[in-house]
């Protein structure tokens, strides 16, 4: 899976590390595509500090010697025979899309006009 | 006549075996008792009574022609709503996905069918698995069978409630944090979180991928092993399956019901989860040091094994979880499936109407922890947080390495409390997300971990939990203590533990949708 960073938190970038603004949630939400309310942004920023403040105890073990795990159980060079499988059908695949035009899906517009 | 609810899933397939019971019997009277107590107790988010019938005629027909059927045909199960089903709809418990019909079968639903069980219907579960009570479900929580003013455990508070209020023998549950095992722990039942990878994920709606594992949950170890055999094996649809022959599981359960099963083997009390820090209530640590009292005289060697490093498991995983679960619900994009909600005002582009869905159909926790994990791995935070604690993680695997080369397994009590009332904490963030303590380390390091009934706190007459822990791929092991110390306590209270859950209201007839 993508873990890989994200786009700059700029420009909700906080004052200092660890510090989260309410510019800066808003920012985030924006980046995680999640519209909220300004009482939402209101009630998560002090919460996500208290989160932010107690996670940031993993810095203090995570010494340069340490390697870092990213799965339990590593593998590596997963393969599969080289055999075509049933997949889903168009019907299935856009069985439960909100919108379809055709064997297609249907989006809004990608580009904004202004 | 027997109470066909009652029973293990053991005693079910017997008696389904010798044809003293049908199959469609057997499912008849857990829908009826789903029918007389979950309005009261709201385990299921969808039941499916006419479907399960026909599933349970089916079996019952080719019984009787002579087929060959597995151990557990005919046996009713519940499957938590994280499990995606074709003739089911599947929610994850969010708003986001209400309504859905999933175009195929999970492996482990896939299996049970082929197993011939008979699925009665969903069970509720915090959002996207989110949650340590099932308060997060966006369909309103489940309540516990021995008190409905409590949670439940979650995230799968609605499978453990299923099981430990007679709705269902079997249930499948998901267990990321602790899921599967904190619930069995709250309601006096049984879970088992599989080393990571012994079971598919394949068609487990994902939430932090790294963490995420499916198992079983019952009322009695050896019906636990005995859904473990179903479900486990090798899938070439998940990627981080492995390709292991496993042992059966319901054998080593048996091996656990010898005499002197438990004689010599080296138990190791995590120090650190051991009953003594803040947070641990009385008597959850009474009832686990007269468990351990219990397994000395069964000839077990107790030493206490210090895990230092375990006191930064929920930091990491607190940071871990929320960056793979910001990414894997990136998926929910109003476009393939599920919600689509169209921005109050302003032009109607994807990207605005994207953002409008998941305001909308995402609720207060899932926003939480996906703005968290954004921010965890932003540039110029990614190296401090996630990539700090993925070091803790290799940190924590090697306070197991190191534990393991002393002992045999590891226990520590599955929670640190009994149940407590719903909305207790849903307004502290920490305290809720510090019931986790005990279970996310197995979770971090992928090692299995097996949760079961270890006695009711005595101030508050409310079940307790055992938790044990044994090395990646040794999940037979944990099934052979499992047992003999499930056996050793069930001899000291002569009787099980359920068996002591209140009798629930009934005759309230359940509504199709959670309202509560």
């Amino acid at each position: 899976m993508s873990t890989q960073p994200v786009e700059s938190t700029e420009p909700g970038e906080s004052p200092e590390p660890g510090v989260i603004t309410a510019a800066q949630v808003a920012h985030l939400a924006s980046l995680a595509r999640i519209d909220l309310t300004d009482d939402e942004i209101a009630s998560l920023t002090p919460e996500l500090q208290q989160i932010v403040d107690a996670v940031a105890l993993v810095s203090s073990v995570a010494t340069p010697d340490v390697p870092a795990t990213s799965h339990p159980m590593p593998l590596t060079n997963v393969f599969r025979d080289d055999v075509p499988v049933p997949s889903l059908t168009v019907e299935q695949a856009l069985a439960g899309a909100p919108a379809r035009d055709g064997d297609k899906f249907r989006v809004p517009a990608i580009l904004d006009e202004d | 006549m027997t109470d066909l609810t009652r029973i293990s899933a053991a005693e079910l397939s017997g008696l389904l075996a010798d044809g003293s019971v049908s199959s469609v019997e057997a499912t008849r009277v857990h829908l009826e008792r789903i029918a007389a107590v979950d309005g009261d107790v709201h385990a299921f988010l969808h039941v499916a009574a006419e479907t399960a019938l026909a599933t349970a005629a089916d079996v019952d027909r080719r019984r009787a022609a002579g087929d060959r059927l597995g151990p557990l045909a005919g046996v009713p199960v519940a499957i938590k709503d994280v499990l995606v089903t074709a003739d089911m709809p599947t929610t994850a418990g969010s708003k986001i996905l209400e309504g859905w019909m999933p175009p195929y079968d999970a492996t482990v639903v896939r299996k049970l069918r082929e197993s011939d069980l008979v699925p009665l219907g969903k069970t509720n579960m915090d959002e996207f698995a989110m949650g340590s009570s099932t308060e997060h479900s966006a369909y309103g929580p489940t309540h516990n069978p021995w008190d409905l003013e409590r949670i439940p455990g979650g995230s799968g508070g609605g499978s453990a409630a299923a099981v430990a209020a007679f709705e269902a023998p079997l249930a499948l549950g998901s267990d990321t944090g602790g899921s599967i095992r904190q619930p069995a722990a709250v309601t006096g039942s049984v879970g088992f979180k599989p080393t990571y990878g012994g079971v598919s994920r394949y068609g487990a709606i994902a939430m932090a991928s790294s963490l995420d594992q499916v198992g079983p949950v019952a009322r009695t170890v050896m019906d636990t092993a005995l859904l473990h055999d179903v479900i486990a094996g090798h899938d070439q649809m998940d990627a981080t399956s492995l390709a292991t022959d496993w042992p059966s599981m319901a054998a080593a359960a048996t091996a656990g019901l010898a005499d002197g099963a438990l004689k010599g083997v080296r138990v190791g009390v995590i120090q650190e989860l051991a009953g003594n820090a803040d947070g641990f209530q009385a008597g959850v640590k009474q009832r686990f040091d007269e468990t351990l009292a219990l397994l000395s005289a069964a000839g077990a060697e107790v030493i206490g094994v210090s895990c230092p490093n375990f006191e930064y498991s929920i930091a990491a995983y607190y940071l871990i979880h929320p960056a793979e679960a910001s990414s894997n619900l990136a998926r929910f994009d109003s476009v393939r499936f599920g919600l689509r909600e169209n921005p109050a005002d302003g032009p109607i582009t994807s990207e605005r109407v994207m953002s409008a869905t998941r305001g909308a159909g995402f609720g207060p926790e899932v926003k939480r922890r996906i703005i968290l994990g954004t921010y965890a791995l932003s540039a110029g935070y990614y190296d401090a947080y996630y990539g700090s604690a993925q070091k803790v993680r290799t940190l924590i695997q090697r306070d197991f390495q190191a534990a393991f080369e002393k002992v045999d397994v590891l226990v520590s009590p599955s929670a640190p409390t009994t149940a407590f009332k719903i909305g207790e904490k849903i307004d502290d963030l920490l305290a809720m997300y510090i019931n986790d303590i005990t279970t996310i380390p197995a979770n971090l390091a992928g090692v299995p971990g097996l949760g079961l009934p270890m006695g009711l706190a005595p101030e508050d007459g409310l079940p307790t939990g055992l938790q044990l822990m044994a090395p990646a791929m040794q999940d037979a092991r944990l099934y052979t203590l499992g047992a003999a110390i499930e056996q050793l306590l069930e001899a000291s209270w002569g009787h099980t533990l359920i068996s002591q859950a209140p009798e629930l209201r009934t005759g309230n007839t359940r509504s199709a949708e959670g309202n509560n």
